[in-house]
């Protein structure tokens, strides 16, 4: 569904991705790890569409799709979704009439009829209950005056009306307390399915107790350094990020 | 070149034409005044960055007496005028036979200026009108009273709540030639009255029309007005307007200036606030595209203590558009206690547009809270980017940041249906840069 290959990236002529393979199947969830400044939200980014990133090489491939031609609202209706570590706050417009707004452009990208606002309404409620949202946040602004928990619990929801095929979560762990932490999961979690894969960058091991990854990676310096089961975030969490930065010094050293 | 000598001569045919008229005092002094100081030029402090001298390059007609038949009218009526009192001006002069009252008598009057300033409201007149040239101290404020004719007085009578809103039409018929509309009103709000005024304009025709427009309007005790003005002329139509309201008792005002579309256009916003305890609401909002320039001057004096002003001016411009804001706020050594707030708030979508703003604050009391503030920028890219990750387009986007931006502005227009109006003219026009 997603294939990554040898991406290089970088922001106002800083490389910060130097080579980044990756594939993702349908259904499959992958955690990539990493400390601080490893290249983790810049992927995010890249793969999302932000026009300040440039990709200097790679290809990015999203159900045989080159979506790195493609603008960022463009990659969104293809199916792809980006749940942002710092959803931003947007005053004065309605978060329905935004989500309204978002989900028919996609229908309409894809040939359907605009949903009617009855429609509207019901799917909003159905996934409304899915996600626990509370209605109320749905009635203001975008994000507007949100506690951490309740912007991320709005992603999770926007995920859920748009029914993307692939979900990329930056950090949504951050920030939160253990029980909104599990209210996020709980949702992540319902939005599983065999077709919807899910990216989820993190770094630390506590989502994904939640939610159980297929695959983690290990990103430091812009490469994928480490790859393996869920068994390898345990052991991030045990050892830290030190011993990785010490294979790699030492296989360098070598 | 900009010659304006043929004033003299249209002015000395409106004095000889009634020489007892009960305005002809007035008006010379006016023309004195005008013969004094001339058109304001940049030189002016208070016209720095609006040139308005400059179309005066051209011979105005001031006098043209078209008629203009209910058809004409059509073409300006806003939603709601079914149960407005309409009020109609033609090149500057009211026009009673296009007007409809639908106040009864004992709620409003509203006369002829000259008959209001001989019958039994002589006092009144005498006592307000020209009131405002304390403040105004221009030639093109002083050329308006050199002719005053065809002006207005209107009368809300003590404790009528009006249930039929003003509705003050300005037209200009610029079909044969370019026209110079001046339009006067006088506007009393006796105590415990409620009035809601909203004044338009529309140019008729392809040449050039310029309307300098002067309001007065005196507002007693416990009663409340809202004033809406909605400037969406053609590009051909100058102004310059100027509202100044005195609070001469415990009153409460709400105005909204919407300025969409024109030539040049300045307003000036005068408040006075002559009795202790008033309260008052400033709101603007410019959205201005091509080559149109607006200049909103606002005054706020504090003469009299614990008064309340809060003004909040916002504006998007785009194309090669021009804006200013200046905002003043006097407080006198009396007027203690009082709350004075001033924001403006601007949007620049192109490189070629451009807005200075300037808050003035002359505070000569100590106990006070005033502030004042300004903010000038792009669109926040963070938002867009948000918005195009959910499948929004970035023009759609755009649109949907630059609605929201207006909003708590266009929020303030309390009427419905001129609420519902307010936000088509304004949603087309964000609506076209998808296009």
């Amino acid at each position: 569904m997603l294939s990554i290959k040898n991406i290089h990236a970088s922001i106002e002529g800083k490389q910060i991705l130097k080579g980044i393979n990756l594939e993702i199947k349908p259904g499959e969830v992958h955690a990539i790890m990493g400390p601080n400044g490893s290249g983790k939200s810049t992927l995010a980014m890249v793969l999302a569409g932000r026009e300040e990133y440039e990709v200097t090489d790679g290809s990015v491939t999203f159900d045989g799709k080159n979506i790195l031609e493609l603008p960022a609202e463009d990659r969104a209706r293809e199916g792809l979704f980006l749940a942002f570590q710092y959803p931003v706050e947007i005053p004065g417009v309605s978060t329905t009439n935004f989500i309204k707004t978002a989900v028919n452009e996609k229908r309409k990208y894809q040939g359907q009829e605009p949903l009617d606002a009855a429609a509207f309404l019901k799917l909003m409620k159905e996934k409304m209950d899915l996600v626990e949202i509370d209605k109320s946040l749905l009635n203001r602004s975008i994000n507007e005056g949100f506690s951490g928990g309740e912007k991320k619990r709005n992603e999770i929801f926007q995920m859920a009306m748009l029914e993307p095929k692939l979900a990329i979560m930056d950090e949504t762990d951050s920030g939160l307390d253990i029980d909104a932490l599990r209210i996020v999961a709980r949702g992540v979690n319902k939005l599983r399915n065999s077709d919807r894969a899910i990216l989820v960058i993190t770094h630390y091991q506590r989502l994904l107790d939640y939610l159980q990854p297929d695959f983690v990676h290990v990103l430091y310096n812009g490469r994928i350094v480490r790859s393996g089961t869920k068994d390898l975030a345990l052991e991030l969490e045990e050892k830290g990020y030190d011993f990785i930065k010490d294979e790699i010094s030492l296989a360098a050293d070598l | 070149m900009i010659d304006t000598s043929y004033f003299k001569e249209k002015f000395d045919q409106l004095q000889a034409t009634d020489p007892d008229n009960v305005l002809s005092a007035i008006r010379k002094e006016g023309f004195e005044n005008f013969n004094k100081m001339g058109l304001p030029t940049l030189k002016h402090e208070e016209w720095k960055y609006t040139g308005i001298s400059s179309l005066f390059n051209k011979e105005y007609s001031l006098n043209s007496e078209e008629k203009l038949s209910i058809a004409d009218i059509d073409a300006i009526r806003l939603p709601g005028h079914e149960q407005a009192n309409e009020l109609v001006f033609v090149n500057g002069r009211f026009d009673p036979s296009l007007s409809t009252i639908r106040s009864a008598s004992n709620q409003l009057v509203v006369l002829p200026l000259e008959d209001a300033a001989n019958g039994i409201y002589a006092d009144l007149v005498k006592e307000h009108l020209g009131q405002s040239n304390r403040y105004l101290k221009d030639g093109i404020y002083a050329l308006n009273t050199s002719f005053i004719q065809g002006g207005i007085f209107i009368h809300v009578n003590k404790k009528q709540e009006l249930e039929h809103p003003l509705y003050l039409y300005y037209l200009s018929d610029v079909r044969q030639s370019h026209t110079l509309a001046q339009p006067r009103s006088l506007v009393y709000v006796d105590e415990s009255a409620r009035l809601q005024v909203v004044e338009t304009y529309l140019s008729l025709g392809s040449l050039d029309s310029f309307t300098n427009q002067v309001m007065e309007m005196v507002i007693n005790s416990n009663a409340y007005v809202e004033y809406y003005k909605i400037q969406n002329d053609a590009a051909n139509a100058s102004q310059v307007s100027t509202t100044h309201i005195r609070q001469i008792g415990k009153s409460y005002v709400h105005a909204v200036t919407v300025s969409l579309s024109g030539n040049m256009i300045r307003n000036n916003m005068n408040l006075v606030m002559e009795a202790a305890g008033n309260e008052a609401h400033l709101y603007g909002l410019y959205l201005l595209n091509g080559s149109t320039h607006v200049d909103n001057h606002t005054m706020v004096d504090n003469r009299e203590p614990n008064c309340f002003s809060n003004e909040f001016y916002k504006g998007i411009l785009d194309d090669q558009s021009t804006g200013v804001f200046s905002g003043k706020i006097f407080v006198e050594p009396q007027a203690q206690k009082t709350n004075a707030y001033q924001s403006n708030k601007n949007i620049l979508l192109s490189d070629h547009a451009s807005i200075n703003t300037k808050p003035q604050l002359e505070i000569f009391a100590d106990d006070v809270k005033c502030s004042h503030g300004c903010t000038v920028g792009q669109l926040d890219p963070e938002a867009l980017f948000y918005l195009n990750t959910r499948g929004i387009s970035k023009e759609k986007a755009q649109s949907m940041l630059l609605q929201a931006f207006a909003s708590d502005i266009v929020a303030q227009v309390k009427p419905k249906h001129l609420l519902k109006h307010i936000k088509e003219l304004i949603n087309n026009r964000l609506a076209d840069k998808q296009a």
